[in-house]
């Protein structure tokens, strides 16, 4: 069976597979930023915290992803068979690409702008969200791109827990010997990743500050 | 808004005011530091590298905490005062500028107008008057950025935002230090229009003699942490103290003639 048959019969199949794998990694993208920006945020003045953030975040990258969904089904609430869990993995996976550049672009800002903006009575808050913020957006935009491009990878090891999305047709393929069958899958998942970082790739190119 | 009744008197003065960074190996920047800065004076601060001139000033702004005496504005230590509201006061100008890269020109300066809620007709006006008083087109450069500006114009948009507010002190960093000699001296030209048309009281820290001497209404030299001479530019070259001596010695070596 050729791959374009395949995809011809199965297109309703593959769409809905995108839909849920566009799903999956919308989700855990929203929850990982509305975590790591804050969190980059803070730990800018609160050096102990700072420390033990980047550690977690470094320590849950270097768990291997099927392992990771593995540790997760038996635990209560968050574990379990289903895309909650691939939700979970997927946030710890995206936090440290987004933290670590959220807190590069905060810091690393000319002091000479800094005391000014301190000189001229900003609080620190004023500091934070008028100064600081802005100039980061570029590098903090740059590390969502990092990691929404590798949850789109880490999304199709979702499947093995029944998560759904194009990693369905990936492990249906390995299990049926089937080129065909993986490549409904992986082209997908490949083309949306090179989307994704191209899109904003656009977007972060724009709002650098030089 | 009105304007708020807090704003410092336009005095400085320091009683044994001392600063040292606290490290581990503490090092002492400055000692025993007094004089007063009176209403309306432009007072230069000399001295070479490392003298303590910039963290002299940086204490009238709180930027540096000192470590022993006092540091007095308008009366008050400035201990005392509320941090956000002192600063508001007093205009800071720095050699490298700190002009914000995100924000035009216009926002730039208006940033202590607007961090004061200033009606934005008010804002504007201002910015206008300031920019003129710079030497700068204010409709020509409002929505530029500071990437766009020369070093010369960055530095008059950096002192036109020190204006923006109207504070009675302004605090200036080697304001002229990284331009090239004619910008410069159009530059210090600016500066004396406006330090005789505005009555500010005005502390200006420079390595260059000529500079300190030609803008200021006195003149303090530090030297190692500690205040040496203080003097009016005409007295000032008539000091016979050894360190004035050799600081002038020093000018006239590297100018390459009497400054």
């Amino acid at each position: 069976m050729t791959l374009w048959l395949f995809f011809a019969t199965h297109r309703h199949e593959i769409l809905s597979a995108i839909e849920q794998h566009l799903l999956l990694v919308a989700i855990s993208m929203v929850i990982a930023i509305a975590i790591s920006v804050p969190l980059g945020m803070v730990i800018v003045s609160r050096p102990r915290l700072r420390a033990l953030a980047l550690a977690l975040a470094n320590i849950f990258q270097t768990i291997p992803s099927l392992a990771l969904f593995g540790f997760l089904i038996p635990l209560p609430f968050i574990g379990g068979i289903g895309a909650r869990t691939a939700i979970v993995a997927l946030v710890l996976y995206a936090l440290l690409p987004i933290l670590r550049n959220t807190y590069v672009g905060l810091t690393t800002i000319d002091p000479a702008v800094l005391e000014a903006a301190e000189a001229m009575g900003m609080t620190e808050n004023q500091v934070m969200f008028r100064v600081r913020l802005p100039l980061a957006k570029s590098f903090i935009l740059a590390g969502i791109r990092t990691a929404t491009v590798i949850t789109i990878g880490i999304a199709t090891i979702a499947a093995a827990i029944g998560a759904g999305g194009l990693g369905t047709f990936i492990f249906r393929g390995v299990a049926m010997v089937s080129n065909v069958v993986i490549l409904a899958g992986a082209i997908p998942a490949a083309i949306l990743a090179l989307l994704a970082d191209y899109s904003l790739g656009f977007v972060e190119h724009r709002w650098k500050v030089h | 808004m009105p304007e708020p009744p807090s704003t410092p008197e336009p005095t400085i003065e320091f009683r044994h005011a001392g600063y040292i960074i606290p490290a581990k190996e503490e090092r002492s920047i400055l000692n025993d530091i007094s004089f007063r800065i009176a209403e309306g004076e432009v007072v230069s601060i000399i001295g070479r590298s490392g003298s303590g001139k910039t963290s002299l000033l940086k204490l009238i702004n709180r930027i540096h905490r000192h470590t022993s005496g006092d540091v007095l504005v308008g009366g008050k230590s400035v201990s005392a005062w509320d941090v956000i509201r002192l600063r508001r006061g007093i205009g800071y100008v720095v050699q490298e500028t700190g002009l914000f890269p995100h924000l035009t020109v216009r926002e730039n300066v208006c940033v202590v107008p607007e961090l004061e809620q200033w009606p934005r007709d008010r804002s504007r006006q201002r910015f206008h008057e300031v920019m003129a008083s710079v030497g700068l087109n204010p409709k020509e450069y409002a929505e530029r950025f500071p990437r766009e500006l020369s070093g010369g114009q960055r530095q008059r948009v950096g002192v036109a935002r020190a204006l923006a507010a109207d504070p009675k002190i302004l605090l200036m960093d080697e304001p002229f230090g990284a331009l090239d000699p004619i910008t410069r001296s159009e530059l210090q030209q600016v500066f004396l229009d406006l330090s005789r048309r505005v009555s500010k009281t005005i502390v200006l820290v420079t390595h260059d003699l000529r500079e300190a001497l030609l803008l200021g209404t006195r003149a303090v030299l530090l030297d190692r942490g500690g205040v040496v001479a203080s003097a009016t530019p005409e007295d000032f070259l008539k000091l016979d103290q050894p360190a004035v001596r050799e600081f002038i010695a020093a000018s006239e070596l590297r100018l390459g003639q009497p400054a």
